[in-house]
């Protein structure tokens, strides 16, 4: 067994839990790799005390970059956004369990990076939006 | 003749290293770059360690020197695709240098709002942007010669591009993804019927195979230096002496003037005209050992010994299963796009890099082309002399078990 798709990797590929659109959402951010093409699109429902109650990803990009936004929406669920804000690489590595060059640090990165950027310019979730 | 492989793979000392303990290397990305023989190594290593010194107008013998070394690799590289004089050989920093130099020289001074020049779907980024970029300074129209399901440029939609009388047509020898040889001579003898002049990227062919630019009749060519087993930093533009010389010049600085006033100067002659500054004199040392080392081994056996290769990859890479290649024609060069299944490329890259083998993943810079095929990007595998029948295999062996592992 390869020491680098770790089981985990690949099945999260292969069989993605967090793979999809919601409907509704009312949070949604997408942004791409431009190295490789890899994009990612996250949909969130995020309530009024800014908890986020459901996840999904989509888009298109190797198995680090899709097995790590399955792993990082199972992390961020039912987490409030400021515990979000506070998920750094290392946690990502850790959901991995595997060392990465600066190229595929990238790929791994991108999903945490679309969320970060979308909460970051959100800012405070509007009453009538987190009602959904 | 055959190539004899395990001999020249000695030559590059490279290849013999690990990639990692245990793991020799296996090096299928010479359309990136190739690597370098150590002939190519010392000549620039000598360069530096006994004839080192700016070129030109230079009165002391390390000078003389290296202004000898450095306008010899001139008449070598003429004399290597049969230019007339080495008038036409401009030095440049690569293939995509060379392209910009027409464009903005030749480009600016002769085409005007609503000229059209025809490019293909199958260009790498250097033949696009450059054109780009000058068609919205200038408000220029650009047209696209399509590519079919096969991989080949489609005769019929160039003919009727023709028709619309384009200021120039340019576009690739040799396919750096599809690895698609186009009909290069009919295509400029077509262009020249229609009054367009002919840019010919040259990045993928001349490392590869015979290029003789009389017999094609290019207007321009252009090719890099570091794809065929010399230097980085270091292409050459061909052009007809004629158009060259009525070209104004491109960057200005030293070497490229005959004389310089405070407020004006006068452009030195061809080729000195269109290089500004002091040059990689060192890396023309270096592309003039590799063509000595191509032209002693002979651009027709390699030509040969890489026909036979990639139809041994074509072959064994067609039996695997999920593996779709892009492309599926004869008239190709040593150039192997394909897609595993579901596999992301950089996944089939990464998980042979593991074995040792290199491959390059993503859309080389040919993204219309890969969106064209719906693809963000494949997995490509390109050869060159110094690849054997068991590099192929050992490729193959690798992509079996990144199919296995993801299976």
């Amino acid at each position: 067994m390869d020491d680098f798709y770790r089981e985990l990797i690949i099945d999260r590929y292969k069989n993605p839990i967090y793979k999809g659109e919601l409907d509704p959402h009312n949070f949604s951010y997408e942004d791409e790799n431009p190295l490789c093409g890899d994009h990612i699109r996250i949909d969130l429902n995020i309530d009024k005390n800014n908890l986020i109650t459901n996840a999904a990803f989509s888009g298109h990009g190797c198995a680090i970059s899709q097995a790590s936004a399955d792993l990082l929406l199972e992390t961020i669920i039912g987490k409030n956004i400021d515990e979000v804000k506070a998920i750094s690489k290392d946690t990502i590595l850790e959901l991995l369990g595997i060392e990465l060059g600066p190229v595929r640090l990238k790929c791994a990165l991108l999903s945490l990076k679309v969320l970060k950027a979308g909460i970051y310019g959100i800012g405070e979730i509007e009453e009538d939006l987190a009602d959904l | 003749m055959g190539l004899d492989v395990k001999k020249i793979k000695s030559d590059f000392p490279i290849l013999a290293r690990e990639i990692r303990n245990g793991i020799p290397l296996v090096y299928l990305d010479s359309a990136a770059t190739s690597q370098k023989p150590q002939v190519v190594i010392d000549a620039m290593t000598k360069y530096y360690q006994f004839s080192n010194a700016n070129i030109h107008r230079g009165v002391h013998t390390l000078a003389e020197e290296a202004t000898g070394m450095y306008e010899d690799v001139r008449k070598k590289v003429a004399n290597f695709i049969n230019a007339k004089s080495e008038k036409e050989i401009i030095y440049t920093r690569n293939t995509t240098e060379s392209i910009n130099l027409v464009a903005q020289t030749w480009g600016k001074t002769n085409l005007e709002e609503g000229d059209i020049i025809v490019l293909t779907e199958m260009e790498h980024h250097s033949n696009l942007v450059p054109w780009q970029m000058l068609a919205a300074e200038k408000h220029l129209n650009l047209e696209f010669v399509t590519v079919t399901d096969d991989g080949l440029l489609n005769l019929q939609v160039y003919k009727e591009l023709l028709e619309k009388s384009p200021k120039l047509v340019s576009f690739t020898h040799m396919s750096n993804v599809l690895g698609t040889i186009n009909p290069v001579k009919e295509m400029i003898n077509l262009a020249h019927q229609a009054g367009a002049l002919t840019m010919i990227d040259g990045a993928q062919s001349v490392p590869h195979f015979p290029v003789d630019v009389r017999d094609l009749d290019a207007d321009f060519y252009a090719f890099s230096a570091h794809k065929m087993l010399g230097p980085t930093g270091f292409g050459i533009l061909y052009g007809k002496e004629k158009l060259l010389d009525a070209m104004p010049p491109f960057m200005g600085g030293g070497d490229m003037i005959k004389k310089v006033l405070l407020r004006s100067f006068k452009p030195n002659d061809l080729p000195h005209k269109f290089e500004a500054g002091t040059p990689a004199i060192a890396e023309a040392v270096g592309l003039g050992a590799a063509i000595d080392y191509l032209q002693a081994l002979g651009m027709d056996n390699i030509a040969l010994h890489e026909h036979e290769l990639t139809n041994y990859a074509f072959q064994k890479l067609s039996e695997i299963e999920n593996l779709i290649i892009f492309g599926k024609n004869n008239n190709r060069g040593g150039v192997i796009a394909f897609e595993l299944g579901i596999i992301h490329p950089h996944d089939v890259a990464q998980i042979l890099d593991r074995h040792g083998i290199a491959i390059r993943a993503g859309h080389h810079c040919a993204m219309p082309l890969h969106e064209k095929f719906g693809i963000p990007a494949t997995s490509r595998a390109s050869f060159y002399l110094y690849n054997s029948y068991e590099d192929v295999d050992r490729l193959v062996e690798g992509i079996n078990i990144a199919s296995d592992l993801f299976g």
